[in-house]
């Protein structure tokens, strides 16, 4: 085939390229499934994951939790003021920061740190061989090192959604015992007034979402690098862009279809 | 210190691999364009060739890293392309690779980079047993002080040697060495070349190994075997190469400078 460089060649490479990336992604995903229940179930490397997804985000998402509820809830304050309704407050904060700010605040701040760690690490094993290495010893690196991961990130960004409300309402809480004395007892039981199980069904599911999301795709764009260690600033790059870009696909979905089953 | 040991073809061995009629390209670039090969039990092969012929594509090939496009391959009496998954990792265990590169796990000590293979793939094995292995194929290659390092903070031939270790570890029927000495100094070259020999006098392998370094290929090699565009030349002992009419292998020959 001789390569054609003429502008409608290029489009047609382009276009052709990215189809070709849809089909490697929804392959990457039937992998997923067909070995994830299959022994060996490596629960150790499982473990390890999970603690280094946990705890390299911990620190991030209690700082941004906690700063995003202290600040939702004094710029919120204004307004309800202005109709008299500063006590509906802690209500406003609650359905605000569980249905929404929790789960895609912390999909968002995994997306950047464990998609990009997710994807370097695996495109620069891929690149150095070490992959290959597995290979030939008869251990199947997609399920040591993909199906690991993709479970460690699906089981630990929900738990980090939960924290993230938690330290949000804290500092939510703090602004407004400042403000008004509220204590504490009341202000989670205003906060927790309007939601309802969907709601937390629905926080929860969406985060498991997108940790199945984040972890996919770090994984996906690791472990098929191309060859180079430009591959490896490549890889993490774009698994940060395209899961926060499906993070934010996914959200406008779900609260479609959480508003629907809300007013069923 | 030449090689002076009976050689293995002469004591009619059997084949472990046999290579015929293969052919691989990636896209538009025809890489091996019919090999045939034929490796005995307890041989050491050398593959030489210029950088970018294709050997390493040759080794992968052989472990089943990469599909071949025409040509039966048939390693330990099986045919690789008809090879289920579990069956090929069986036969996979049966080979050890050492790659160019080294690849050594860099999340992982030298001790869990040579235990990895083993606890992976042997069921029910006691720490003991593990440790004992480790130190066993550390001891082969002469690094038993650096079972705790991590592999970035060693050098490049320790390195080497520390993938030729992980390599050895489950003790396998054939070796696939991918430039063993490639950049490393003559001592350590040399240390090398003395332990590709042990492990084939120890365990009687059979070993392919791929080099640009004639010492290499004149102190272990039984035969030697070139690689140039897509073929291989006709194989031989080292001193029949050396003194060949043949231009390609001259060429090849005349930029090393050993007597
Ligand atoms: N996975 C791959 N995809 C595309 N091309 C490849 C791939 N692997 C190897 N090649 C090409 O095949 C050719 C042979 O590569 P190979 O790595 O076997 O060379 P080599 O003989 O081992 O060289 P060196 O001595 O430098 O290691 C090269 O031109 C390389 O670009
Ligand atoms: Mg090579």
């Amino acid at each position: 085939m001789i390569k054609d460089h003429t502008k409608k060649a290029v489009i047609s490479e382009r276009i052709d390229e990215y189809f070709l990336g849809v089909y490697g992604a929804y392959k990457f995903v039937l992998r997923f499934f067909k070995e994830v229940f299959v022994p060996p179930y490596h629960f150790r490397a499982i473990i390890t994951q999970s603690y280094e997804i946990g705890i390299k985000s911990l620190a991030l998402i209690s700082v941004t939790g906690f700063i995003i509820g202290i600040v939702f809830t004094k710029q919120s304050r204004t307004s309800l003021e202005d109709f008299g309704a500063a006590s509906w407050l802690p209500n406003l904060v609650g359905i605000a920061i569980i249905r929404a700010l929790g789960p895609v605040l912390t999909a968002l701040i995994c997306a950047g740190k464990v998609g990009s760690s997710i994807g370097a690490e695996l495109s620069s094993m891929k690149v150095t061989e070490q992959i290959e290495a597995m290979e030939v010893s008869a251990i199947n690196p997609f399920k040591y090192l993909v199906v690991t991961r993709i479970v460690a990130a699906t089981i630990m960004v929900p738990l980090l959604a939960m924290y993230c409300v938690f330290i949000g309402l804290i500092g939510s809480y703090i602004n407004v015992h400042a403000a008004e004395t509220t204590s504490f007892t009341v202000f989670f039981k205003d906060a927790f007034s309007s939601i309802t199980f969907i709601d937390l069904f629905a926080a929860t599911a969406k985060a498991t979402v997108y940790g199945f999301t984040i972890g996919i795709i770090g994984c996906y764009k690791g472990f098929n690098a191309t060859k180079g260690t430009h591959g490896v600033g490549k890889a993490a790059n774009e698994a940060v862009v395209l899961a926060m870009f499906l993070v934010f696909l996914e959200e406008v979905i779900i609260v479609q279809v959480s508003n629907w089953v809300r007013n069923y | 210190m030449e090689k002076t040991k009976p050689k293995a073809v002469e004591n009619q061995a059997e084949p472990v691999i046999s290579i015929l009629g293969l052919h691989k390209s990636f896209g538009k670039l025809d890489v091996l364009k019919g090999i045939d090969l034929t490796v005995y039990k307890g041989e050491n092969v050398a593959v030489l060739g210029k950088s970018g012929s294709g050997k390493s594509v040759l080794i992968k090939i052989i472990v089943g890293l990469l599909k071949p496009d025409l040509g039966s391959l048939t390693v330990l009496e099986k045919k690789v392309e008809k090879l289920t998954g579990k069956e090929l990792d069986e036969l996979r265990l049966r080979i050890g690779f050492s790659f160019q590169g080294s690849a050594l796990y860099d999340s992982m000590s030298v001790f869990q980079n040579l235990a990895f293979p083993l606890t992976m793939n042997v069921k029910h094995l006691d720490k003991q047993k593990v440790k004992e292995a480790v130190e066993e194929a550390l001891e082969a290659v002469g690094l038993k002080d650096k079972a705790e390092q991590m592999p970035a903070e060693l050098s490049g031939g320790q390195r080497k040697r520390i993938g030729i270790a992980r390599a050895l570890i489950l003790k396998p029927e054939i070796m696939l060495y991918d430039e063993p000495t490639a950049g490393l100094d003559p001592i350590t070259s040399a240390e090398i070349n003395e332990l590709i020999n042990e492990v084939q006098e120890k365990y009687n392998t059979s070993s392919i190994i791929i080099t640009h370094d004639l010492t290499c290929a004149k102190n272990t090699c039984d035969r030697i075997v070139m690689l140039v565009e897509g073929k291989f030349l006709p194989s031989g002992k080292f001193d029949e190469l050396f003194h060949t009419d043949n231009q390609q292998v001259k060429d090849f020959f005349s930029y090393n400078f050993i007597q």
